[in-house]
């Protein structure tokens, strides 16, 4: 891998160094919150994996634990999780055209910034339906 | 000009003959994201969205799914993608920050022993599931509509 030279730029006179690709400003949140989603979904994973096989342990024990997913709390919990998977899947999109892409490192700031924007249109879709799904009859 | 060492470069410098698994992994990464995408928000769509989302999941909606080999198919890679995908990511996780390259084989071991017992069992799961078993009188409701009576 080649080492990416700090870029210089006349006009910005910052006491802040001036950052690469990963160091400081977007590139580096957007790799912060790469590797903590990513490692979120893996341990949720483990765990959904035990959870889907008690359906070859019997009907009753696969409903009462997959019930819990739908009380409130863990409502929002997956909302968490659903923000964190549409994050890192764009992001990683993000990463795959940066790698691939000829331009891709010339628009990596503004494709985070599309990644955002698309994450907010996701989740604007998403949180609103599913909160509606998990409370509405809350307690039956 | 300052330069910074090049970002995740291995602990062991690359083997000059023989297969390059560092590439390799560096390629599936991408790869299996891309399928991972449309896998992970099928899924999600899925589940969450249509119908009364989360509320409509019980014994009898899997059960209903895997009915149909698409399911079975979509579910069976997903699984793989991205435990593979996962478990190699976590192992990155520990190149970075293990203190000792002890407590990184044991790491390494313990992701990689979670990764593959969780395919076969995931696997398992999946072609070994019956969605009409036989069942306590009081459970029978739980079944899909389309199991005979018992
Ligand atoms: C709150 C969100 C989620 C819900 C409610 C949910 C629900 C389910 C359900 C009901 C099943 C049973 C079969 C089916 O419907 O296809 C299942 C299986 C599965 N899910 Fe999810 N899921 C969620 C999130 C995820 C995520 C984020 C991933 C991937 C990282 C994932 C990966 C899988 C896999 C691999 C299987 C198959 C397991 C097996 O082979 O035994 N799910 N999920
Ligand atoms: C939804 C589709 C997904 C896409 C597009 C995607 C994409 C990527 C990419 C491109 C990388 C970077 C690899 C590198 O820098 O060499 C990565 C890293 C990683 N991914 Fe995913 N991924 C997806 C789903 C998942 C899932 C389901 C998990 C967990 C089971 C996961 C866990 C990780 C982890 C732990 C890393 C390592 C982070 C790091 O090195 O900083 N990803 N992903």
């Amino acid at each position: 891998m080649s080492v990416a030279p700090a870029p210089r730029s006349a006009k910005k006179k910052s006491a802040r160094p001036g950052g690469t690709l990963y160091r400081g400003n977007s590139g580096m949140w957007s790799w912060v919150l790469h590797r903590i989603t990513g490692v979120a979904i893996f341990f949720f994973l483990l765990v959904h994996i035990l959870d889907t096989a008690l359906i070859r342990v019997s009907p009753e024990a696969y409903n009462a634990v997959i019930g819990t997913y739908k009380n409130p709390i863990m409502g929002l919990g997956e909302v968490g999780l659903v923000g964190a998977i549409i994050f890192h899947a764009l992001n990683g999109l993000r990463i795959i055209l940066i790698d691939f892409w000829g331009k891709g490192v010339k628009y990596q700031r503004l494709m985070f910034w599309i990644v955002l924007g698309v994450w907010v249109v996701l989740m604007a879709g998403f949180v609103p339906r599913h909160l509606i799904n998990v409370f509405s009859e809350v307690g039956n | 000009m300052s330069t910074i060492d090049a970002p995740r470069s291995s602990p062991t410098p690359a083997r000059r003959n023989g297969v390059n698994w560092e590439k390799w992994g560096w390629i599936y990464m991408r790869a299996s994201g891309v399928v991972l995408v449309v896998l992970i928000f099928g899924h999600l769509f899925i589940n969450l969205m249509t119908g009364d989302g989360v509320k409509a999941i019980d014994f009898a909606f899997v059960a209903g799914k895997y009915a149909t080999p698409f399911w079975q198919v979509w579910d069976l890679l997903m699984l793989w993608l991205a435990l593979i995908h996962g478990a190699n990511g976590m192992r990155t996780l520990v190149n970075d920050y293990a203190t000792s390259p002890r407590l990184g084989k044991v790491l390494k071991g313990a992701i990689f022993a979670s990764a593959a017992i969780l395919i076969i069992l995931g696997t398992l799961v999946i072609f070994t599931f019956d969605p009409c078993p036989a069942v306590p009188a009081d459970q029978f409701h739980l079944l899909p509509s389309f199991c005979p009576p018992q």
